[in-house]
């Protein structure tokens, strides 16, 4: 299964403060070991929310809001995905990562086979079955 | 961590089992040189977390903690088995100066030493002397962390053969003395490769059963991944680890197309590439980029991971470079020759130049006995007399290709598309 683990953004991470060089190194060394334990699947910082924008819906209307935000600790400021084979190992991965403040929330990424087919749209599995139809079509006339 | 539920702590133990148990069994293989014993001192040390953490909390440093445990159970099991007299006694007083000695590197986990821990235990499961199905059990078992009950129901066998199996193995692996190191030289390439092989054997295992209707077992696909991924960043220098690595990535990028909504087998031309999982298939694309850069001409599984690249890269079946993919496939039947690559060959001449072309390759097959029970040579077959009118004929070999498969799903899509074929070959009554 695979679990994002999210950097929540913090005063300095909006404020664009670069980290100390011993805080670069000691992340470079934990994704070191992510990646040699095979369980890296991706991961990324993201600049601080004032080079970000959101959009924003209401019915058909679109309204598109500048940052930076304000509300800090909503905000994401890097992710990593992992390929793990429960929550706990995603909760060790986690405790191992080497802040010394902040919070890493930790959620589960969906797998396709957990969707109950009746939330898969009507129009997707109408296509699937035609797909099916396809095949058999080709083979009797290739 | 204190004030978990005992249950929270034991699935909390069982996460740090499976992260450090490699690296434990491989410290202690190092010290103890016989993987065996090494495996029951880890599993002693995993026996006191057990009684120990639910009361004491989590430790901040587990893997240390485990593997500062299983050495003193190592120094008294080593005392206590006193009738092995002085030749223990002296490998005790070994194994706590090696202790000394190696402490302060396991606080530091990244330490080359225990990758090269890792690596002896890597080659001493897949080592040789052990047969296919040991090296297999034996691999999950040291380096997955898996349980011979996991092991088993992969497998689809049953708990006490798996057991079996691994007990026998650890016993030859101590009976021919197998040296617990990584080969050099020239030795390095062949055991390299019954490693990699070791791995893909059980990719293929989950990526499509063998047997029942159970079209793939995720969980074995995953767990051949992480291995490659550990194996392209332990042996970083060899680009066959990377291919296959590349290979794994790709194939696995397919897993949730390959499946349609009841079950039944979708072929690759026909899946839905934008269910394709694109954080794989740039895993992928950059191993075989890493294979390439090391230099040389491709080994095999970077060839078949060239050939996957070349599906991955069409947006659109139409865009499938089928020149490159015959190319690729002439190169691996060149560098590894077999009737199955060959077959796929002809597949790709096929889509390539006209299915009349891939026939003449596909007729060339049809005696080779090494293909007679093999269920795609006849299923190739009829699809490509299908697509040359021949349809009585494409319809014998779908009804051969669905007596040979083992898979049920498999069986009834070949089964219909011989029925289309008798449809299609009849002359339309009317109108």
């Amino acid at each position: 299964m695979r679990f994002m683990m999210l950097v929540k953004a913090s005063p300095d991470s909006e404020a664009g403060v670069l980290p100390s060089r011993e805080a670069v190194a000691a992340m470079g060394k934990y994704n070191e070991e992510l990646i040699k334990a095979g369980v890296m699947l991706a991961g990324e910082g993201l600049h601080d929310s004032s080079k970000g924008a959101r959009v924003s819906f209401s019915g058909q209307r679109r309204t598109v809001t500048d940052g930076p935000f304000t509300e800090t600790k909503e905000l994401i400021a890097g992710y990593w995905l992992i390929q793990v084979k429960s929550k706990e190992e995603a909760i060790e991965w986690a405790s191992r990562v080497p802040f010394e403040d902040g919070e890493i929330e930790i959620r589960q990424v969906f797998e396709d086979s957990e969707f109950p087919p009746e939330i898969l749209p009507p129009e997707e599995a109408e296509r699937e079955r035609a797909m099916l139809e396809e095949v058999q079509r080709k083979a009797a006339k290739p | 961590m204190v004030g978990m539920a005992a249950s929270d702590t034991h699935r909390a133990i069982d996460a740090v089992w499976r992260i450090e148990s490699a690296r434990l069994i491989a410290g202690l293989a190092r010290i103890v040189r016989d993987v065996g014993l090494a495996e029951d001192l880890a599993q002693d040390a995993l026996v006191a977390a057990l009684e120990q953490w639910p009361e004491s909390g989590v430790p901040r440093n587990p893997g240390a903690w485990l593997m500062s445990t299983a050495k003193h159970r190592a120094i008294d099991l080593l005392r206590r088995r006193e009738r092995l007299g002085r030749k223990l006694e002296e490998l005790g007083h070994e194994f706590e100066a090696a202790e000394e000695g190696a402490a302060p590197d396991f606080e530091a986990a990244l330490d080359d030493e225990i990758g090269d821990d890792l690596l002896r235990l890597v080659f001493t499961a897949c080592h040789p002397v052990l047969s296919t199905d040991a090296r297999v059990a034996l691999t999950l078992r040291l380096l997955g962390g898996l349980t011979t009950q996991e092991i088993a129901y992969a497998f689809l066998v049953p708990e006490a053969t798996v057991a079996q199996r691994i007990v026998r193995a650890k016993r030859t692996l101590a009976e021919a003395r197998v040296p617990f190191e990584v080969p050099r030289g020239a030795e390095l390439a062949a055991r390299l490769s019954s490693v990699l092989e070791v791995i893909y054997l059980v990719f293929n295992e989950g990526y499509s059963a063998t047997a029942g209707d159970e079209w793939m077992r995720p969980a074995l696909c995953e767990e051949a991944l992480r291995l490659g991924r550990i194996m392209a960043e332990l042996v970083p220098n060899e680009p066959e680890v990377h291919g296959l690595a590349g290979l794994m990535e790709i194939q696995a990028s397919r897993m949730r197309a390959r499946v349609g909504p009841s079950g039944e087998p979708i072929l690759l031309l026909d899946q839905d590439r934008a269910r394709w999982d694109h954080v794989l298939i740039r895993r992928g694309l950059a191993a075989l980029e890493r294979a390439k850069r090391l230099g040389g001409a491709l080994g095999p599984y970077a060839l078949q991971a060239a050939i996957a690249a070349c599906h991955a890269r069409a947006r659109t079946p139409e865009e499938t470079d089928w020149v490159r993919i015959a190319a690729l496939y002439d190169a691996l039947a060149q560098l590894a020759p077999s009737p199955v690559v060959e077959l796929n060959r002809a597949v790709a001449l096929a889509m390539a130049f006209g299915p009349a072309t891939g026939l003449e390759l596909v007729d060339t097959l049809t005696a080779e006995p090494s293909l007679k029970g093999y269920y795609l040579l006849p299923s190739v077959r009829g699809d490509l007399l299908a697509k040359l009118g021949r349809l009585d004929e494409a319809r014998q070999e779908f009804e051969r290709a669905a007596s040979l498969t083992r898979n049920g799903r498999e069986r009834t899509l070949l089964l219909v598309r011989a029925a289309a074929c008798e449809r299609g070959a009849r002359p339309p009554l009317t109108g």
